[in-house]
């Protein structure tokens, strides 16, 4: 047993602090999210120049071989700095897909280009009837001679605005909420009948609405097997929790530190506030919170690194403690912070609104509860 | 001891019901139901229509253009307010200043501001808070020189809500830094928004609106008239005033029709999928929520009753405010729940009159439930933060 990072790990997460300390500090953070683009073009060239871009990617396809716990390092820091840049979207989601079920010219086309910095993309895995489901979706691709015809609509698609590439879940048949008869398809962001209406989200990264209408795409656009989508689809979204809820930890972590800190130094009635204690056993509470998430992130990204049987039930966990202890501990770093708090130009408040965002991706904590209920 | 209306009780409350039903000003009603942020003059001409139906001053006495009314009266009109999804009334002058006005104030000053604030031709603002005095007001610093016939002001209040609207603010003051307690020396004092020397400031907050202000103040000169009541004894003024406040923060009967709202969405279908109704851990979540706030409601009446019995509102508010204002952050929170994904988009701009429905994003003002969420963050700190309102409990009602 050993819990301390190997020398790679321990690069990585060097590396990436170093970047957030000298180039992205909190105020270069909201001219970013506030830009057109919502991110930075130039900070996303970086990220695949650092070959940040290829961790979770095989040598063979060009990427790092680096595992969950190579991404749970990275994604750390990035909660940490609050980062914008379509990680999530595009590396651990689409990126997720590509890697488990591209065929060699669906490689060269959309995944070496994700990789080298130049292709944007997004997994469109809602629909707006189907909550957390994935198995539900009523988006249906009929064949089409040799090709086939995509009719449907997807909600909040992360990155969805400005992806060149789509990556479409759509029924090929079944009813509407059955577990086969999905398939993954890779669709052009520009292609005829893809309408898309981008909008920031309120932790200031960039999603869209998508409709299709009559969209053709040729044999060559199906990703996998036809029917047998979903699994794809659920262990791509297993890889987004684990991610989102590394992000997560890094961010409880770097608030409780900040509210201790601005505890230590506000003063009220003569003292700094720190040293009440009522006050103190809350942050006993934020720091026992950040303890036990890290705790639950150790396991499931070991679990999932190890292949165990109880990766979904790890997952599950997590994403469970995630969306409880880090409401609370973002809750608690705003009420301590008094109304600095919930004002827009103190950091506290973006951290808050990114944890309130994870809470509500991916499954809610009740939502995980009941899967694990259910195990 | 009964807890049922008797028939004037019901005929009043079928007045009520039918006041805010047909005599709203235009449009008024049309913003709220598509969630339309309301802007100044909404505000007035709602209060306005209250002015005219002799209802703006719930809780003033009769002398003074108040309603008289008894409690029950008050709790009808209050549930019927929410019930109708009407605004509230801006607390500042209504629920703040003037109570202050009418029981401290000079004959000349309740001549002079109460008819104004009555009929809501002026808008105050708040002035209490600074950068370094907030759960600790008494560490208050901004101060005001006696010079002739004026005092000179100066200093900085902040998290002043709405105060790029007011006409006037009243303001906490030091009048005296020579005291032996810091409660002492602190005046209360009523100053002209459009005083040389007043500077306003926006402040941003959390979720991205322009609500709140700091208020700079150099060297403004404020006619001694305008001083209430004695020099030094503000901070007696400020706490009656601050309980009253702590009273109406607990928000019983609008956090109540929220959760009516939220029980009759969870019943439908919002974009095809399965209502919500199916989903145990939702339903309970919300009728736990249900039990406390029915608590909360008795214990507001039974206040109420204290309070009609000529006592003033006294530490019991704290709890009002602290019960109050967990139940509406908790609501709050399961709002956003109900809206799953469609609480994440960012698109304010689509609350804007004659905004195509076919564009909109998320279904009615789901894409509202997270900015709610986080703007009311603030109930738990503003007013005197909840862990002041525990202090509050714990050395007056516990005497710990």
């Amino acid at each position: 047993m050993d819990f301390s990072f190997n020398e790679i790990q321990m690069m990585l997460q060097d590396s990436v602090e170093k970047f957030i300390a000298n180039d992205y500090d909190f105020d270069t953070r909201q001219q970013y999210a506030a830009s057109d683009l919502g991110y930075s073009a130039e900070v996303w060239q970086l990220f695949a120049e650092l070959g940040w871009t290829a961790v979770p990617f095989s040598e063979g396809d060009g990427g790092f071989d680096g595992g969950p716990v190579e991404m749970m390092v990275m994604m750390q820091q990035f909660g940490r700095g609050l980062i914008v840049e379509p990680y999530l979207a595009n590396i651990v989601l689409a990126g997720g897909v590509l890697r488990r079920v591209a065929n060699e010219r669906q490689k060269t086309k959309w995944l070496r280009p994700l990789i080298g910095g130049e292709l944007q993309s997004a997994l469109a895995f809602v629909e707006p009837q189907a909550r957390y489901e994935l198995n539900n979706v009523e988006t249906t691709a009929t064949a089409d001679g040799s090709g086939w015809i995509l009719n449907g609509s997807k909600g909040v698609v992360l990155n969805g605005g400005n992806a060149g590439l789509l990556i479409i879940p759509a029924r090929t048949s079944g009813a509407s909420t059955d577990r086969q008869g999905i398939t993954l398809f890779a669709v052009g962001g520009m292609a005829n009948g893809v309408t898309r209406r981008p909008y920031a989200t309120v932790d200031g990264h960039q999603a869209a609405e998508i409709s299709l209408r009559d969209v053709h795409v040729d044999a060559g656009a199906v990703l996998g097997e036809v029917d047998s989508g979903l699994a794809i689809l659920e262990a791509a979204i297993d890889d987004a929790i684990l991610a989102v809820c590394a992000e997560a930890v890094g961010i409880m972590q770097i608030i409780t530190d900040k509210t201790v800190e601005y505890s230590k130094n506000r003063q009220q009635f003569g003292v700094p506030i720190g040293s009440f204690q009522a006050l103190q056993h809350r942050m006993v509470d934020m720091l026992t919170a950040c303890e036990q998430s890290y705790s639950l992130l150790l396991w499931a990204s070991l679990a999932a690194a190890d292949n165990s049987d109880e990766s979904s039930k790890a997952v599950s966990s997590l994403k469970y403690q995630i969306g409880t202890a880090g409401q609370k501990v973002g809750q608690e770093a705003v009420q301590i912070h008094g109304a600095m708090g919930v004002t827009w130009d103190l950091d506290i408040a973006h951290y808050f609104k990114r944890l309130t965002t994870i809470a509500h991706m991916f499954g809610s904590a009740d939502w995980h509860l009941d899967r694990l209920a259910r195990l | 001891m009964h807890v049922t209306f008797s028939e004037d009780e019901l005929a009043f409350r079928e007045e009520v019901r039918a006041f805010f039903r047909d005599q709203m000003p235009a449009g008024l009603m049309e913003k709220q139901a598509e969630n339309i942020p309301l802007d100044r003059d909404d505000h007035v001409q709602f209060q306005k229509a209250l002015f005219r139906k002799g209802w703006a001053a719930v809780n003033w006495p009769v002398e003074y253009g108040g309603t008289g009314w008894n409690i029950v009266q008050k709790h009808i009109f209050d549930v019927e307010m929410a019930n109708a999804d009407v605004p509230n009334i801006i607390p500042f002058g209504l629920g703040m200043v003037g109570p202050v006005i009418y029981t401290f104030g000079s004959e000349a000053q309740k001549k002079r501001f109460l008819p104004d604030i009555l009929e809501s031709n002026v808008w105050w603002c708040q002035g209490y808070s600074e950068p370094g005095a907030g759960s600790d007001l008494a560490a208050l610093k901004a101060r005001a020189e006696r010079q002739g016939d004026h005092y000179i002001v100066n200093g900085t209040k902040t998290w002043t809500t709405l105060g790029q609207y007011a006409d006037w603010i009243f303001c906490l003051v030091r009048t005296n830094s020579d005291v032996a307690r810091r409660q002492e020396g602190i005046s209360f004092l009523l100053v002209d928004m459009q005083s040389p020397g007043i500077t306003v400031t926006p402040i941003i907050t959390i979720e991205g609106d322009h609500e709140i202000n700091e208020i700079h103040f150099e060297n403004v000169a404020v006619p001694a008239e305008n001083l209430i009541g004695e020099e030094g004894k503000g901070w007696t003024y400020g706490k009656v005033l601050l309980q009253h406040e702590r009273t109406g923060n607990a928000g019983v009967a609008r956090t109540n029709y929220r959760l009516t709202r939220l029980r009759a969405q969870a019943a439908k279908s919002i974009r095809g999928s399965a209502p919500l109704l199916g989903d145990h851990n939702f339903m309970r979540k919300l009728a736990a929520i249900e039990v406390e706030l029915k608590a909360l409601e008795f214990t507001e009446l039974r206040t109420l009753a204290a309070v009609a019995s000529g006592k003033a509102p006294g530490p019991e508010s704290s709890i009002l405010k602290l019960k109050g204002t967990e139940l509406q952050q908790a609501t709050d929170a399961l709002y956003v729940e109900a809206a799953a994904y469609y609480s994440l988009p960012y698109v304010p701009d689509q609350y804007v009159a004659g905004f195509p429905d076919q564009d909109r994003i998320g279904e009615g003002g789901e894409t509202l439930t997270s900015l709610r969420y986080f703007n009311f963050r603030k109930a738990s700190i503003y007013a005197g933060s909840n862990e002041i309102q525990k202090n509050i409990i714990a050395k007056h009602v516990l005497g710990l």
